[in-house]
């Protein structure tokens, strides 16, 4: 690949006398998903939001396609924690929504809302779906605008444990279908090991990056498996300012190439 | 257990539950009725009986008559015309600034650093005390009255739609600013419609001061409308007369209050709201 989608160089970004973001730099290609770990405070929210366009005062470069971040780039879509549905629009409506008006009538609202599961609540209110239900709206609206790079920010962290394994699986599978690119910030080191082809782990104070893990396990995944297991540990480690003493790949020869193709078909034929 | 005798149960069941329920729903609805009817009784015998004079409170039937009157000559739909165009014109002026002028406040500190204490001590003088400048400087003929009705609808409007502005969910500002909207459009797809239910409470507290307005206006100076006919009523010592526009002023500020109740409860459906109404 030439260039990469994300390619991310913060040399610092203060917020009023403190210093948020020190050094941070990485890159992501096309159709991997990798996500932010760190403590609250490191920074990684600012991050999201620079790339999202929401903050321009950074010294730095960042790029998107080879593009500076802005505002309502067709490039870029954004999941927020919670699902900031608009109250007053159904859900069509919202999903549709970066349309306009007449948004919640566009085929692709009806073909996302039935890949989340929810073609028949295309004419409720948000206020009639559970928790779990409208951060499903939220994605399909996140992947309306068919983005190349989708951010989430602590997408899951809101929703019950069981309602989460699901959603998880349920992006994984929507994602790879779209060949989307995913950049997501996390607490949570099994979700993120669970979910990404790369860990990127950051300390605070000021916020930099103490480590990167590669998990390198083919999908689908087992949540039970040792290895994945294994790669939560590094993570915890990482960010306890350990050391990241497995970042040695010999364990796993089969690498996660070729595992982002359209996930309905690797699913099933991932033996190969 | 037979077949017959189930058969029979539901049917033998129902009839008396639903009936009893249809009298409950009956009765609940009736039971505001109660008082008043009361009241109207007790109205209607006090004169009857000679206890009170009849012309200065006028029984309830002679009321019908003179409201028959009324009617058949015309006159009353005359005023009530007059009256309501008014208010139309007056409330419309005075809401359509206040959503112009709240949406700059509540949307700019600066203007609202700027405006806001002029409006809050403009709302500090009460209604009456504007007649005479108003009379003075725009004379006795509808601008005066229409534009007193205008500043009456003026303030719960602003107040309430700079509340409601100001209390719009940054996150949800937040989500319009990753759909690229400024400007005109994050106000009319964001701001406007969060703040709707505010806006609401505004407008319906502003007509019913427009209302208010209305009678002042008219007792002063008119030659038509309901607010003429309450002072022609006292001027010519004819409390039925008085009484009449009492209650059709009541009438129709009922009426217009329900109509953007109405409208209210179609465009604020999507509220997650206590709804205290029996469903």
């Amino acid at each position: 690949m030439s260039q990469p989608l994300l390619a991310l160089a913060v040399k610092a970004k203060d917020f009023q006398t403190h210093h948020v973001i020190d050094n941070v730099e990485f890159s992501i290609d096309q159709g991997q998903v990798v996500s932010l770990v760190g403590p609250s405070g490191c920074g990684k929210s600012t991050l999201l939001r620079i790339i999202a366009g929401l903050g321009s005062d950074y010294q730095g470069e960042v790029r998107v396609k080879g593009e500076r971040p802005h505002l309502h780039s067709r490039d870029v879509g954004f999941i927020f924690q919670e699902p900031r549905l608009l109250p007053w629009l159904t859900v069509a409506e919202n999903v549709g929504f970066d349309l306009g008006r007449a948004g919640g009538k566009h085929p692709r609202v009806h073909e996302l809302l039935t890949e989340v599961g929810l073609a028949d609540f295309a004419n409720a209110y948000p206020k009639q779906l559970s928790g779990g239900m409208a951060q499903r709206a939220a994605i399909a609206r996140g992947l309306f605008t068919q983005p190349a790079l989708l951010l989430l920010d602590e997408p899951f962290s809101a929703v019950d444990a069981f309602t989460r394994m699901r959603l998880q699986d349920l992006l994984l599978s929507i994602t790879s279908h779209h060949d989307t690119t995913l950049l997501m910030v996390t607490h949570d080191v099994n979700e993120s090991a669970y979910l990404s082809d790369r860990v990127v782990v950051m300390a605070s104070r000021p916020g930099r990056i103490s480590g990167e893990i590669e998990i390198g396990l083919p999908r689908p995944r087992d949540r039970r498996n040792l290895q994945l297991t294994q790669r939560a540990a590094d993570i915890l480690n990482l960010l306890n300012g350990g050391q990241p003493d497995s970042l040695d790949f010999s364990e796993n020869p089969e690498q996660s190439v070729g595992c982002r193709e359209p996930l309905f078909i690797s699913r099933f034929n991932f033996a190969h | 257990m037979s077949l017959s005798s189930t058969a029979i149960l539901p049917a033998s069941g129902e009839t008396p539950a639903g009936n009893s329920l249809r009298w409950q729903t009956l009765a609940r609805k009736g039971q505001g009725l109660i008082v008043p009817v009361i009241l109207l009784i007790i109205w209607e015998s006090v004169v009857r009986l000679g206890w009170v004079s009849a012309h200065l409170l006028p029984p309830p039937s002679e009321l019908v008559f003179t409201l028959a009157d009324l009617g058949q000559s015309g006159a009353i739909f005359g005023h009530i015309g007059v009256s309501s165009l008014r208010v139309v014109i007056g409330f419309s002026i005075g809401a359509g600034l206040a959503l112009i002028v709240g949406a700059a406040v509540g949307l700019s500190r600066c203007v609202e650093a700027l405006l806001d204490p002029t409006f809050q001590a403009i709302r500090a003088i009460p209604s009456l005390a504007w007649v005479p400048l108003l009379l003075l400087w725009l004379g006795i003929d509808e601008s005066p009255k229409i534009t007193l009705i205008a500043i009456g609808a003026f303030f719960p409007v602003y107040l309430n739609f700079v509340a409601g502005i100001q209390n719009v969910d940054r996150k949800l500002v937040e989500v319009g600013g990753i759909y690229g909207l400024t400007g005109a459009k994050l106000i009319t797809r964001i701001f406007l419609p969060a703040s709707l239910p505010n806006l609401f409470t505004g407008l319906r507290s502003g007509l019913s001061l427009a209302w208010m307005f209305l009678v002042a206006a008219e007792l002063i100076a008119a030659t038509k409308g309901l607010g003429y006919l309450l002072t022609d009523g006292r001027e010519t010592g004819r409390a039925d007369l008085v009484i009449v526009a009492i209650i059709v002023l009541a009438l129709l500020g009922k009426l217009s209050d329900s109509l953007l109740c109405w409208l209210e409860r179609r465009l604020l459906a999507w509220r997650d709201v206590f709804d205290s109404r029996p469903s």
